[in-house]
């Protein structure tokens, strides 16, 4: 079968490997009729979680058709021929977490937790086609994907909804709206959005879904006018983040107060032009001294009103320097964070689907053959031809 | 596993000194101060303490340098971000903020939870090694220690073992996997010492074991609907020889991490009734060395 491997930073290919294959006996595979890029790959393939290995098979954002069904698998559950969606954190149904709705938290889907442990003291659950951390996993970006545990795990779908209305509940729909969800957000509540990439563009239509009186989104102008425009037509007001006075200008929007809420959907890669700390990041990841680049979470962080919550979907691996811990404790912020519980998210979000409270194909902008990855690729990351988010074929 | 580039799994060992004495001086320096900040001996009631080995710390530390240095040595991008997380390991190593060093080196003591928080006061009681490791099991104390019970199960949650055959009530006889310097396979005969149902089962070897050890397994019903804790305890004399050598391999460097996948193991087992593999699923070659992005 066809499969999107990573060979290196910055480095990704389209190989013939050996097909997917039952491997335990609670075991799906799916042959996938749609695949996505997240920015969660670019932090892959941009090297900034380098537990990579040449040769593993990336993503995790598909859905397909269930090809074949181990022995172990309860077909009262997921039948062959079920149309299905993947959640990205592969959970277990049983352990502590899972019972607790805390998926992405799974005690048991994790092979190789000990990586993990060193790293964060605990390991979390085993993610598709996303490093060696969690678990080592062959991912979805392929003609074919093994699913573990699939009578928990595989997500069936209507038959009435197209690809791109379903495909999101993988992972980018449920990751914004657990993002908003998170902050109890109240009808006089000023939610401020970081990013408008794919989860910043359902972050802002989550945080409208769940009642929020007004939602302010910030990104690149110059870079994404795009993203910035898809904003804008949800109903966003939008700052440029090129603005010196980003903290200013939210402080003048809600009377001085600051956002009641403040989301990070930009996640480990942050750029900055004009905060001294954007440059300090960048140095020190590049002394590797520090892995990440957390400049839009310390302006959340800065901007948010006192007692408000701050929400971080946006994705860390690792440790950070100069963190405002002054700030988030001594004006009472509440964290919000984590990789999203997708499957808590399904039925409730099928139901906002089907009600047309939003048509989650709004925010593809490109369907490329999976042979065409690595221009796919490119051209996700370098935000180019107005690419907001790239769906791959894998059947082209 | 895949002996590439770009992971090294900390704690890996074969720890060399190296040149690049300028760089980790000053975060040795770090770790040395960090250490020294730390209130010995502070236990807290109920929770394990916050002390962890220094060995192990300087464990941390050393596999912390070593990507460090391997990632400094590689001029590349993902050799600075290997250095990164090299960094972020030694600030680890420094902290003692190292999660699996939580039950080395410590003796049975009770078997109440608030015993467990109580570490310091049984260190260095028996000479060997001790290993302790806990998890929770989302089933009944009933049906863990049905599973336990029939030591003829265990091979299915224990790596290392090949077998084990009931000899009577008592007495069962174990083969465990080893390399062929040490003969193959390690054999014992052990004996059950105490039997509690549903709640504790210790054993020892009897004379002429390959490997004279003695362990336990205990399940204490949860709070809540949390399942069972289920604790397994060793304590071995590490045999000499080339035996020895293969022993100190399979269990002397990290005896914790051994046991603690077998206990995770057995949860997998119990919980969801298979141990999830890796092996067989689709990997790429990268001849191409792939296309750029
Ligand atoms: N928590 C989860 O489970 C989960 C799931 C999916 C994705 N994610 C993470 O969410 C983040 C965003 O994903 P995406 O697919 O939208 O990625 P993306 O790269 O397409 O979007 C990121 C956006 O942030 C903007 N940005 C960069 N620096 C900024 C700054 N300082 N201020 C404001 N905007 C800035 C970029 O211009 C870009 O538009 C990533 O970190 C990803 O890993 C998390
Ligand atoms: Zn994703
Ligand atoms: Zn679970």
């Amino acid at each position: 079968m066809k499969a999107v491997v990573w060979c290196a930073p910055y480095k990704v290919a389209v190989e013939e490997v050996p097909d997917a294959k039952i491997i335990n006996r609670r075991d799906a595979v799916v042959r996938v009729t749609s695949t996505a890029i997240c920015g969660s790959d670019l932090h892959l393939v941009d090297g900034f979680i380098p537990f990579m290995k040449a040769g593993d098979v990336i993503g995790h954002e598909p859905m397909g058709i269930v090809e074949e069904l181990g022995p172990g698998v309860d077909q009262s559950k997921v039948k062959v021929g079920d149309r299905v969606v993947v959640p990205f954190p592969l959970g277990c149904g049983e352990c502590f977490f899972c019972r607790r709705q805390l998926w992405s938290c799974c005690d048991n889907t994790n092979p190789k937790p000990r990586l993990a442990e060193e790293l964060f003291g605990q390991s979390t659950a085993g993610i598709l086609g996303y490093s060696h951390l969690t678990g080592g996993f062959a991912g979805g970006q392929a003609q074919f994907l093994r699913v573990p545990l699939a009578d928990v795990n595989l997500q069936k779908m209507p038959e009435d909804l197209t690809d791109h209305q379903a495909l999101f509940l993988s992972d980018i729909f449920p990751t914004g709206y657990m993002a908003a969800e998170a902050c109890d957000i109240q009808p006089d509540d000023t939610v401020a959005v970081w990013g408008c990439g794919p989860v910043g563009q359902f972050t802002i239509r989550s945080a409208q879904l769940l009642g929020a009186g007004r939602v302010v989104a910030i990104d690149d102008e110059q870079r994404v006018p795009e993203r910035m425009e898809m904003a804008r037509r949800a109903g966003a007001l939008v700052i440029d983040m090129h603005d010196q006075y980003v903290h200013d200008r939210l402080l003048d929007i809600t009377g001085g107060l600051g956002p009641d809420v403040c989301i990070d959907a930009v996640g480990m890669e942050a750029h900055g032009y004009t905060a001294l700390t954007a440059a300090y990041d960048k140095i020190k990841t590049n002394l590797f001294m520090e892995t990440e680049r957390p400049h839009a979470l310390r302006q959340a962080i800065e901007c948010c009103r006192k007692g408000g919550t701050v929400s971080i979907p946006g994705v860390y691996g690792g440790f950070s320097d100069k963190f405002p811990l002054g700030a988030l404790m001594n004006k009472g912020l509440t964290i919000k964070t984590g990789q999203t519980h997708v499957h808590r998210y399904i039925g409730e979000l099928l139901g906002h689907i089907r009600a047309g409270r939003i048509d989650p194909s709004f925010v593809v902008t490109h369907r490329m053959p999976l042979t065409q990855a690595p221009q796919a690729y490119e051209m996700f990351r370098e935000k180019q031809d107005g690419c907001i988010k790239v769906v791959l074929d894998p059947a082209r | 596993m895949v002996g590439t580039s770009h992971v090294a799994e900390p704690g890996a060992s074969g720890v060399q000194a190296h040149p690049a004495e300028q760089f980790t001086a000053p975060l040795r320096r770090f770790r040395e101060a960090l250490a020294s900040s730390r209130p010995e001996g502070h236990t807290r009631q109920g929770a394990p303490a916050p002390l962890f080995d220094k060995a192990e710390r300087l464990l941390s530390a050393a596999a912390g340098s070593m990507l460090a240095l391997a990632g400094l040595r590689r001029r590349d991008v993902p050799g600075t971000l290997l250095a990164g997380f090299g960094a972020a390991l030694i600030y680890r190593g420094a902290s003692g903020r190292v999660p699996l060093s939580r039950a080395l080196g410590y003796s049975t003591a009770g078997h109440s939870p608030d015993a467990l928080a109580d570490r310091s006061a049984h260190r260095g009681a028996e000479l060997g090694v001790h290993v302790r490791q806990s998890l929770l099991i989302n089933k009944s104390p009933e049906e863990l220690y049905d599973f336990w019970r029939n030591f003829e199960n265990l091979p299915q949650v224990m790596s290392h073992l090949k077998s084990v055959r009931r000899l009577d009530e008592r007495r069962s006889h174990w083969v465990a996997s080893a390399p062929a310097i040490a003969g193959g396979a390690v054999e014992w005969d052990a004996e059950i010492t105490d039997d509690e149902p549903n709640s504790r089962i210790s054993w020892r070897t009897v004379e002429g074991a390959d490997v004279a050890h003695r362990g336990s397994v205990c399940f204490q019903r949860a709070l809540g609907d949390r399942g069972t804790a289920v604790r397994i305890e060793l304590h071995y004399q590490p045999p000499a020889g080339a035996m020895g050598r293969w022993f100190a391999k399979l269990f002397g460097e990290e005896p914790q991490q051994q046991i603690r996948e077998d206990l995770r193991n057995f949860k997998r087992r119990m919980e969801i009734g298979e141990v999830i593999s890796l092996e067989g699923q689709p990997r790429g070659s990268c001849h191409g060395r792939g296309k750029r992005a």
